[in-house]
């Protein structure tokens, strides 16, 4: 079976606009960036992200008054080198990222495809639990959940991974729906193919790209949520050097020194700007239209 | 959809219960309870007390019916902390919160929709970029952070508001930006492709033929049209707004609805918890309800 | 301003369209409608006989360019007109009507609505006045019950019902230009018949000057005074109905003509005439007939500029081939 690509009333040639082109680049060089990091930290890390000190608290930056050169990003209110604690920060936004969308990519594409092909009572079961996924509210069962089972990395994943994955339901569905109604999926069916191997070989590659972008978006969000959950001290528990974590903890500094938030908030900020231009441009690349 | 309003409130019914299934679920995950409200430095007497008070020793089907029959009734228990009904609690916190998710809106729909409308009428030009970047900035800006940042700035720096607190309305004004912040890039971009859509329509090319004025075009004929998905996403960021209002409120110290929740959250009293996380949802369910009613307005093909 | 009255009321002369650098959808086309006439534009799908139309609005997508010697309604020069300016005469003094009228109706707002305002924009009338004047319109296109129908959203009515309403809002401020690009493709076989019936009766009581697109051979014989064939955005053949019908001298309005089974001439066993190859996209820079590569009278000179022949009376077209070589060939 060859699957025929979307006709191109969907799926547009690739076109790469100047501007998006940039935009596009700085968000995957920003992203690649984060990768290397996340995987490389032991090695670019000048010290132990554990390590305290107490005589060398909240030493400023380079760029003040006060530092030293040992600690590029000056040290927070333990002693504990700042630039390390980013770094390793990094790896934990990363690591909670990808697995978190991998977890709620698989929930969601499932129920997606499975309610957009059926149809039917399928279909009205996919409708009625997206719909109550989306009336609780997220952070606070996300802070409950973590509060009752503990705060860990693992349980901030499934957490985030069994509540965030209601837009690939829907992307999934949407697509699944226009998809089913083409003519080479009656012929798959038509030559006796098995329902599994039309989900898989036929429906999937042809939805895939849109879910590729609503992956980027959802990486960011669960990147976003995790510092807001690791923020309010019931994330990622310390002494992990999450960003969320690490604002939290300077909160208390925050009028005096007020790089201690800055930095960790600069880094989320572009991070997360990273992997939106990213999406963005595989969003435009891959001619899609659904997520505008 | 075209669903009527008798199978659409069937729907919010059997949502609402499902959520309460799931906020009943939600407080038992710890696997004892009593053992999780009386704290880490409980004996084992204390948690036996809490268990036969709060009749946790019962079976978990009739701890459930009881919490159900009472929640239709409007009595959502007991917080342990202050012993008396949660319903008042949340009553009176809830017009803070209100307070913040309407202005926060209102800020984002001031800001969003002529920005959004904007970008559509000038489509590929430096002005439609420009409003995009924004946007594209907005969406990356933690909320919390923001928060904090605006209150360096314009709490200690300028000094031009309230660090945190109450104590005069414009202890809302640095809340309410914040809130509308995480709104406006959705808004922006929903509206901006809504008018994009409805100005590529037929009749829009009808309506130039008319020799109709451009402005006319733009609000009459292309906003009516691009203006139904905005009202439900409008509506559906307020649930958002309200059920994200916990880390703003902490953030500022606001006693909201969020705040209370969060404080209940440290402070082990689950009831509170479990009746805020049902209140929110139905909050949430009661606003999509009446977003589709806008909507049937808006769309005379909806009306059926 | 009245022009004088041997002066046709639209005159286009060598309109050329392009989008960007891709293609060029329109070619040199020049032609013109008098007062009182319906002069038929027919083609294939992609031949530029909309793009042509939409030009003559103004009313092309951004990223098309258009360009013309002139462009003139009753003598006005409407290509150097300012957009302000070119609105005051849409819906005024030049109506178009499209193809889908389905959805070239506003589906959030009355039919009544959709109407007056054409009127109240025009003639800065009161809404009453425009409604009464809608009604009025509406049944004269054949609409019963207009004051019902005035509060009826697009929705409610049927396709032939909604082109109606059409026809009613290009006729509400008595247009002289009438631009009609297929407005019965996309109806049923019936109501096709009794809107064309209708198009020209009104044409006949208002003195219109209709300018009807349509790639229905049928139509044209129907309808129009004169008829200009468009292939590959150029105008291959031009005159009157009889002339054309009878005698056709371009090679592509002679395939057209012999796609068309007649019903007593045709016998079983046959083949339907057809024309080989698809309709080409022409790119920027091209010269010669766009025709050639499915011409069975191609020859190496087609790929030269085309002269225009006169084959009588009005008469023209755009061939290698000298005036009368049907006779020659036959």
């Amino acid at each position: 079976m060859i699957p025929i690509p979307v006709p191109t009333a969907r799926r547009e040639a690739w076109r790469l606009p100047a501007l998006r082109h940039v935009a596009t680049l700085l968000g995957a060089l920003i992203v690649g960036t984060a990768v290397v990091v996340a995987i490389f930290a032991p090695l670019l890390a000048p010290h132990d992200p554990f390590a305290q000190n107490l005589d060398l608290r909240l030493i400023p930056p380079v760029w003040m008054d006060g530092s030293q050169p040992a600690h590029l990003l000056g040290t927070d209110q333990l002693g504990r080198d700042y630039l390390a604690r980013l770094i390793y920060g990094t790896r934990v936004s990363m690591l909670i990222g990808v697995l978190t969308v991998v977890t709620s990519g698989l929930i969601g594409i499932t129920l997606g495809i499975l309610g957009g092909f059926y149809g039917g009572w399928t279909d009205d079961a996919v409708m009625f639990l997206i719909t109550c996924r989306l009336s609780i509210p997220l952070i606070l069962v996300a802070l409950t959940v973590v509060a009752l089972v503990g705060s860990s990395l693992t349980v901030v994943i499934l957490t985030l991974g069994l509540l965030l994955w209601d837009r690939f339901a829907v992307v999934a569905r949407t697509t699944t729906m226009q998809v089913r109604n083409l003519d080479y999926i009656a012929a798959a069916r038509a030559a006796g193919a098995s329902r599994a191997h039309i989900l898989l070989r036929e429906v999937l590659p042809n939805i895939v790209h849109h879910l590729v972008v609503v992956a980027t978006l959802e990486m960011a969000l669960a990147i976003l949520l995790e510092a807001a959950l690791s923020f309010l001290g019931l994330g990622v528990p310390p002494p992990l050097p999450s960003w969320g974590l690490m604002i939290a903890e300077a909160k208390e500094y925050m009028f005096f020194s007020p790089w201690v938030i800055m930095i960790p908030g600069i880094a989320l900020f572009v991070l997360v700007l990273g992997i939106n231009l990213l999406g963005d441009g595989l969003r435009d690349m891959l001619g899609t239209r659904l997520e505008r | 959809m075209r669903l009527s309003l008798a199978r659409r409130l069937l729907l919010a019914a059997l949502v609402c219960l499902t959520v309460l299934i799931v906020s009943f679920i939600l407080t038992r995950l710890s696997g004892d309870l009593a053992a999780s409200i009386a704290g880490p430095n409980a004996s084992a007497a204390d948690i036996a007390i809490i268990t036969r008070n709060y009749g946790l020793d019962r079976p978990l089907l009739v701890q459930f019916l009881d919490w159900a029959a009472h929640a239709a009734r409007g009595d959502l228990g007991r917080s342990y902390l202050y012993h008396v009904p949660v319903w008042g609690l949340i009553l009176d916190r809830l017009p803070v919160t209100l307070t913040l998710g309407l202005s926060g809106l209102a800020i984002a729909l001031a800001v969003a929709l002529p920005l959004g409308i904007l970008a559509a009428a000038r489509e590929g030009s430096a002005i439609d970029r420009g409003i995009m970047l924004i946007a594209l900035l907005g969406q990356a800006m933690p909320g919390f952070w923001f928060g904090l940042v605006m209150i360096i700035l314009l709490g200690l720096d300028l000094q031009w508001l309230p660090i945190s607190g109450l104590d005069t309305w414009q202890g809302y004004i640095m809340p309410a930006i914040v809130l509308a912040f995480s709104a406006i890039p959705a808004l922006m971009r929903l509206t901006r492709s809504g008018m994009i859509d409805a100005l590529a329509a037929d009749y829009i090319r009808t309506a130039r033929a008319k020799g109709l004025s451009r402005s006319k075009i733009i609000l009459k004929h292309a906003l009516r049209n691009a203006a139904m998905p905005v009202v439900s996403i409008a509506a559906v960021q307020l649930g958002f707004m309200l059920g994200g209002s916990v880390v703003i409120e902490t953030v500022f110290a606001l006693p909201g609805v969020g705040f209370l929740a969060w404080d209940s959250i440290n402070k082990n009293d689950f009831p509170v918890v479990q009746a805020v996380v049902l209140f929110l949802a139905v909050v949430y369910i009661v606003l999509t309800l009446l977003a589709d009613l806008m909507n049937a307005v808006l769309d005379p093909r909806l009306r059926g | 301003m009245t022009a004088p009255v041997d002066e046709p009321v639209l005159s286009i002369a060598n309109l050329r369209v392009a989008f960007g650098r891709r293609s060029e959808a329109v070619r040199g086309l020049s032609l013109t409608v008098a007062r009182g006439e319906t002069h038929c534009m027919v083609g294939e799908s992609g031949c530029g006989k909309s793009v042509s139309a939409l030009s003559v609005m103004n009313l092309l997508v951004r990223g098309a360019t258009r360009s013309a010697d002139h462009i003139r309604f009753q003598g006005q020069d409407l290509l150097g007109l300012s957009e302000r300016d070119m609105a005051r005469l849409r819906g005024d003094k030049i109506a178009m009507i499209f193809q889908e009228p389905m959805t070239s109706l506003n589906p959030a707002y009355t039919i009544g609505s959709q109407l007056a305002e054409v009127f109240e924009r025009h003639r800065r009338s009161g809404r009453r006045r425009a409604l009464d004047r809608a009604a009025g319109l509406l049944e004269r296109v054949g609409i019963t019950a207009p004051g019902m129908r005035l509060g009826q959203y697009p929705h409610q009515l049927s396709g032939g019902l909604r082109q109606r309403v059409m026809i009613a809002m290009a006729l509400m401020c008595e247009p002289e230009l009438l631009i009609a690009d297929e407005p019965t493709t996309a109806l049923d076989v019936t109501v096709q018949a009794q809107i064309l019936r209708m198009l020209q009766k009104l044409q006949h009581e208002l003195g219109l000057a209709l300018l009807l697109i349509t790639h229905d051979l049928g139509v044209v014989a129907r309808m129009a005074d004169r008829v200009s064939v468009m292939y590959a955005g150029q105008v291959v053949e031009s005159g009157t109905v009889p002339e054309m019908f009878a005698a056709p001298a371009h090679p592509y309005t002679q395939g057209l003509l012999a796609c068309i089974p007649v019903p007593g001439t045709a016998r079983t066993g046959e083949p339907l005439g057809s024309i080989p190859g698809v309709v080409p996209r022409i790119p920027p820079g091209f010269i010669g007939c766009g025709f050639r590569d499915r011409c069975a009278f191609a020859m190496p000179e087609c790929a030269e500029p085309v002269p225009l022949r006169d084959a009588g009376g009005d008469h023209a077209y755009l061939c290698r081939l000298q005036p009368g070589w049907q006779q020659a060939a036959a």
